[in-house]
């Protein structure tokens, strides 16, 4: 009796990126491209940016701080929204590869966080009279740092891998309420020091809450991080991916 | 070519140098890593291949 395979459905094919083999493939290739428009982004937002911008009639030159403060915490943000989508495939469907990019992701994360809280408060000096202030978007800021630490301990605290991400996932989870709260702590109090969300989209189209003169190159900045976040997110799985193989070879070496 | 930035050229020059340095030292790290691991890795894969 002849059998006819079953042709793979989309989903089948989509699930299939996420085997360690194929990931290592397919980014291999991606990842020259979108280290290069990184590059390329993030050197000609910041340069435009920093030289070609005029003041803010309020604000003076420290206007230009903005093209550094809020991609940092847009990817700040997203960035452990990432982990948390990792961390539920990981806890739903066992794929490796997404809980390694979970991995990889968090110092990425915290790294602009920190650079989000640190320009922010060099920003807050001269407009509000203060580096620092208990205010909600801050606080939830600071607390959104604190979770990328404990995520990161946690990983190196658990020797076992897959307890480890299993524990991981968890507080991924759970911190991802402080992403979203960090995202819209303006809009829940409103007390606070921090001004609303610089920019919005919507419906497609652009409501912005500055000019053009300063929203085209914190566009192309925004561009920048998001992509030297996923650079360093791919060259982090698969040096996580790689790091794992590794350790099978190293405890079948030793059985042996 | 140095754009005048006042008397705010502190704040916006160290938020310009610490956020370089941080995104620079992160990539840095993540970069040696990478090529650290690869390079045990192809060893003992030559090591037990032959």
């Amino acid at each position: 009796m002849n059998s006819t395979p079953i042709a793979p459905t989309l989903s089948d094919r989509f699930w299939r990126l996420a085997n360690p083999k194929i990931f290592m493939g397919w980014s291999s290739k991606l990842l020259p491209w979108i280290a290069a428009a990184a590059l390329a982004s993030l050197c000609s937002g910041l340069i435009w940016g920093y030289f070609f911008t005029s003041d803010d009639m309020r604000q003076g030159s420290t206007v230009k701080i903005i093209y550094l403060h809020v991609p940092a915490a847009l990817m700040a943000i997203n960035g452990y929204l990432l982990m948390f989508v990792g961390a539920l495939v990981w806890l739903i469907r066992r794929q490796h590869v997404s809980v390694l990019a979970a991995k990889a992701a968090a110092p990425v994360g915290m790294v602009m966080t920190l650079i989000a809280l640190a320009t922010g408060a060099i920003w807050g000096q001269p407009m509000w009279g203060t580096y620092w202030v208990w205010d909600p978007r801050l606080t939830s800021f600071l607390i959104l740092f604190l979770f990328y630490v404990g995520y990161i301990a946690l990983w190196a605290a658990i020797e076992d891998e897959d307890t480890a991400a299993d524990l991981t996932s968890v507080l991924a989870i759970v911190g991802a309420v402080f992403a979203m709260l960090s995202r819209y702590a303006v809009l829940f109090w409103n007390q606070g020091l921090h001004q609303g969300t610089t920019v919005t989209m919507a419906d497609g189209a652009k409501q912005e809450n500055i000019s053009d003169a300063f929203f085209q190159p914190l566009l192309l900045s925004m561009a920048g991080f998001g992509l030297l976040f996923l650079t360093l997110l791919l060259i982090g799985t698969r040096t996580e991916v790689r790091a794992r193989r590794l350790k099978v070879l190293q405890a079948r070496e030793r059985i042996e | 070519m140095m754009p005048d930035l006042g008397k705010y050229a502190l704040e916006v020059n160290s938020s310009y140098v610490l956020s370089l340095m941080a995104l620079g030292v992160i990539a840095g790290l993540y970069v040696k890593r990478n090529r650290a691991v690869r390079r045990v890795l192809a060893e003992l894969e030559a090591a037990q291949d032959a």
